[in-house]
């Protein structure tokens, strides 16, 4: 049942025909789409966990690039197990990918300078002392 | 001619109204508004000759049936329609073997004039009179202000009168008497910003009101009983019904008692009298034609015309004899002693009034009517030599101020002395043969017990009256001329003696209200004078002097407008009775009704009904059957009493006690000898009459003083008029008043009590549920938001940290919810 709930338990718990070391040399040669996923949820997971409860503006900042990469991840390998498919339009996934980083590239250029900003004016890069949002 | 009777008075009518609507406006001047009411009663009166005599004596005479325009003249459907259920005939008539009356009537009441021996008699007194009145007032009303306003009322009046005397059915002569009771209010009250005429205007009317009153119940009295207010018909059945005698109350008594209520208020008799003296604050040509010579006797003329329904009832004929009788006495009292020439004239006319309802109460109808005749002749013209006296005098109306004046007013002195003679009943004016043969019926009468008592009560009410006329005459006309040392020039002798005290102001300068009639200070009310000049420099003066010189002037004759309807008037007051010359000169005369139809008695016979042969009586004189109707009556008489005379009565009304004539017939065994008694009593008693006021007024003033004062109680009685007015006013007028009170307070305590007390309640009420409102309701409101506020708002709030990651946490939950909704069946599926 734990693997209904996360690809990853069933991923790391799910019982492996034959015995351990071939399967995972062959895996490792061959890596199929599930896994490429599971990397990337678990780069998501990690991304979101920083964003919600780190303090430092600047980890957050991290985290969302976290995030990114993890969608990053997901386009990369969507497009090339489409590519395995025969399918013509698997360099959209690259292409998108080149967006998100320019995008990403951007928005860390004008985050830093929010912070810079807030920081010039309340002197604190702790989100906790920030809640201007309140009122 | 007889066809156009409808002209008669429409006339009037259309004079009034061309007078009234027109005569303001356009600025007619007097010559022409007094030709326009001239001219209109002038031709009324001649249609009325021709019409009469037409019917009476014409080539094709209709006499004495009734003609009635419905056949041939102007006429039309006035109250048309509708059926009325007849309550008698059932055992009444069926007890005198009469046909049954249908149940139920088809009423249908016609405006249609009628015209027979009565209202002929009262057209051509209408006109006749009114028309001598009319001229008289084209000079005595010169220079009034309100000159047209009079003539349109007057004319208006004429017309109510006519329509009064020649409707054909009792609602015309309602409308009639209604008329002319507006007329009579808008007349005494002509010089409406004086209170005392405002206020005896209201009393004439509302004293009229109880009056008519009595007289329209009597009118749904007839058409519940007979089913029609057509005479003809009305009396076609009536004559059917029992005799109720003496105490026994029948329908035709209340019918009468009814009617005569009315006659009672038109017509001034007790105790209905007091509005008629006050009347005469009114302009006096009004006191000659409404208060005098015609309106009051409307009365009569209605009891005349009833006489079947009022000799069905001898209960009703005792009272109107009593009445009549008391009347007569207790105005006469009263003349005596006032002071004021008009009040004199009216206390006469009550009096003689009250002669009226004596003859009517006797059963002698036309002989009232002949007395209603004579009178209208002598008493206008009375008031107008009054009026003619008052013009002379400058308004002044106090007797006590007057005396010598018949060196200054020779026609008037003349004329009036026709009129003092004839009212005092001297041998041969017109008064005499009417009030003698008033007190012969009533001695002889069988239709009615006490007829002694009423001969003796009318006689002495005739010597009362020769005595307060021959006073009048003295001093009046007669004696030291004492208008030079009076005040004068007051219109009524309450406000004249005020004046003299100091208390009141002059007329004149007291303050007028209104356009009409306009009275600068200093200017006379009523007729302005060649001399007006001079009279008001000494009005100025004497105020500012604060003297009484003022009406210190010569009295002059009046104009030939006003006097030579005095001699007309005076003519008719000397042979106006020799249309009735009585039974007893039946020696000389050859017959005992003379003249035939000319004589007013065999003119008015077929009239009234002979409650002997229970018919109409037949037309004696027609054709030359002079006579043949008492000779018929002796015939059918089941028991005749004894004679011609003794007939009528006693078979049919019973024994009514002790008879004076007969009593005196027995004594003297002669029927002629027996009427020249009470002939030569009447005589010497206006002749004593007539010597007391000489030997008082004249030849011994002295003497009035000393017996005034020796009957001191007597005297001040009479002069304050018994104190009827001071009784009305105590239990009628106060006890109104009270009552509105009472009324009043119950209104505006009780019952706007209720109303407002169920107004507080529902303030209170309202009060009450907007605080359950305001702080039940709304408060369970409030405290359930608060309730919830209070709970909830520590949860919300408490998600609002301010903190950006709270929020993205959020929004991640709601991420993570959306993707498991997406995936729902999936998972679901998976579990499964």
């Amino acid at each position: 049942m734990l693997n209904l709930i996360s690809p990853a338990f069933a991923f790391f718990f799910q019982e492996t025909p034959r015995s351990g070391f071939e399967v995972m040399k062959e895996s490792a040669a061959h890596p199929d789409l599930s896994k490429f996923l599971v990397i990337g949820a678990l780069l998501f997971i990690i991304g979101v966990a920083g964003v919600l409860t780190r303090r430092n503006i600047i980890v957050i900042f991290m985290s969302i690039e976290l995030i990114l990469n993890a969608a990053n991840l997901n386009f990369i390998a969507f497009s090339r197990f489409l590519s395995a498919t025969g399918s013509t339009n698997a360099v959209a996934g690259q292409i998108f990918t080149v967006f998100v980083i320019v995008v990403a590239a951007a928005e860390a250029a004008i985050g830093l300078g929010i912070v810079i900003a807030l920081y010039r004016n309340k002197e604190t890069i702790w989100v906790d002392e920030i809640d201007l949002l309140k009122w | 001619m007889i066809k156009y009777i409808w002209l008669v008075p429409l006339l009037p009518l259309i004079g009034a109204a061309i007078n009234g609507l027109l005569g303001r406006k356009l600025r007619f001047s007097e010559t022409l508004i007094g030709g326009i009411a001239v001219g209109s009663v002038a031709l009324s009166f001649l249609i009325s000759v021709a019409a009469v005599y037409s019917y009476g004596f014409g080539g094709h005479a209709e006499w004495p049936r009734p003609y009635l325009t419905s056949q041939d003249g102007f006429s039309f459907s006035w109250i048309p329609g509708g059926a009325v259920s007849v309550n008698a005939g059932g055992e009444t008539a069926a007890a005198t073997g009469a046909p049954e009356s249908p149940r139920f009537a088809l009423l249908n009441i016609e405006w249609s004039y009628q015209l027979d021996p009565l209202s002929s008699i009262f057209m051509l007194i209408v006109t006749g009179v009114g028309l001598c009145i009319f001229v008289f007032a084209t000079g005595y009303m010169h220079g009034e202000a309100g000159f047209y306003r009079f003539f349109a009322y007057m004319g208006l009046f004429m017309f109510a009168m006519l329509v009064l005397v020649m409707g054909s059915n009792f609602l015309m002569m309602f409308v009639g008497w209604e008329g002319v009771g507006l007329c009579s209010y808008l007349l005494i009250g002509y010089y409406f910003d004086r209170q005392e005429a405002a206020n005896a205007s209201r009393k004439a009317f509302i004293t009229n009101r109880i009056g008519d009153f009595g007289f329209a119940l009597a009118i749904f009295g007839v058409i519940a009983t007979f089913g029609s207010a057509q005479y003809t018909d009305v009396f076609n059945q009536a004559k059917s019904y029992p005799i109720e005698l003496l105490g026994h109350w029948g329908v035709l008594s209340w019918i009468a008692l009814g009617l005569f209520v009315g006659a009672c208020g038109k017509s001034a008799q007790l105790p209905l009298h007091v509005w008629l003296p006050d009347a005469m604050a009114g302009p006096t040509p009004v006191s000659a034609l409404i208060h005098a010579a015609t309106m009051v006797t409307a009365g009569l003329y209605m009891v005349t015309r009833t006489n079947v329904i009022f000799q069905h009832s001898q209960t009703m004929l005792l009272v109107v004899a009593l009445i009549g009788a008391a009347t007569a006495i207790f105005a006469a009292t009263i003349g005596i002693t006032q002071n004021d020439i008009k009040k004199v004239l009216a206390y006469s006319t009550v009096s003689q009034l009250g002669f009226m309802f004596m003859a009517c109460g006797v059963g002698a109808f036309a002989i009232g009517i002949f007395h209603v005749m004579t009178h209208a002749f002598f008493k206008a013209l009375m008031f107008l030599g009054a009026g003619s006296v008052i013009h002379g005098m400058h308004h002044e109306q106090d007797m006590r101020r007057m005396g010598g004046l018949k060196k200054y007013m020779p026609y008037t002195y003349w004329t009036f002395m026709a009129g003092w003679l004839a009212i005092c009943g001297i041998i041969p004016f017109s008064g005499f043969w009417s009030k003698d043969e008033i007190l012969w019926k009533a001695a002889e009468t069988t239709f009615i017990p006490l007829g002694w008592l009423v001969w003796l009560v009318g006689t002495i009410a005739a010597t009362c009256t020769a005595f307060y006329m021959t006073r009048l005459m003295a001093m009046t006309f007669w004696g030291k001329e004492r208008f030079l040392a009076g005040a004068g020039g007051e219109a009524d002798e309450a406000h004249a003696s005020a004046y003299d005290k100091g208390l009141a102001q002059h007329d004149a300068v007291r303050p007028s209200a209104g356009d009409r009639p306009r009275h600068e200070p200093g200017e006379h009310v009523g007729p302005v004078h060649e001399d007006v000049a001079h009279h008001v420099v000494t009005h100025g003066h004497a105020h500012e002097a604060g003297g009484h010189e003022h009406g210190a002037h010569i009295p002059h004759e009046s104009p030939p407008s006003m006097w030579v309807p005095l001699a007309v008037l005076a003519v008719l007051a000397v042979i106006g009775g020799l249309v009735g010359i009585g039974p007893a000169f039946r020696t000389v005369t050859g017959s005992e009704h003379p003249g035939k139809r000319l004589h007013i008695v065999t003119w008015l016979n077929p009239i009234i009904w002979n409650p002997v042969t229970r018919e109409f009586n037949a037309p004696e004189g027609a054709e030359g059957a002079e006579g043949a109707n008492h000779v018929a009556l002796v015939a059918e008489a089941p028991a005749p009493a004894e004679g011609a005379h003794g007939a009528t009565g006693a078979s049919v009304y019973g024994d009514t006690g002790f008879n004076l004539a007969h009593a005196v017939e027995s004594s003297t065994h002669s029927e002629l000898a027996t009427e020249w008694i009470f002939i030569i009593i009447s005589l010497v008693v206006a002749g004593i009459g007539m010597l007391l006021g000489g030997l008082f007024y004249i030849w011994r003033p002295a003497l009035a003083g000393i017996w005034a004062q020796r009957l001191r109680p007597l005297y001040v009685a009479s002069y304050n008029k018994y104190w009827v007015d001071e009784f009305y006013g105590w239990a009628v007028t106060r006890r109104t008043m009270d009552l509105a009170r009472a009324v009043f307070a119950f209104d505006s305590k009780i019952v706007d009590g209720i109303v407002n007390g169920l107004a507080a309640l529902s303030r209170l009420s309202s009060r009450i549920v907007g605080a359950i409102d305001k702080y039940l309701v709304d408060g369970l409101v409030n405290a359930i938001a608060a309730f919830i506020m209070r709970l909830m708002s520590p949860l919300f709030r408490a998600a609002q940290t301010g903190f950006t990651q709270n929020y993205a946490l959020v929004m991640v939950l709601g991420l993570m919810v959306a993707v498991a909704i997406f995936f729902m069946r999936d998972i679901l599926n998976a579990i499964r």
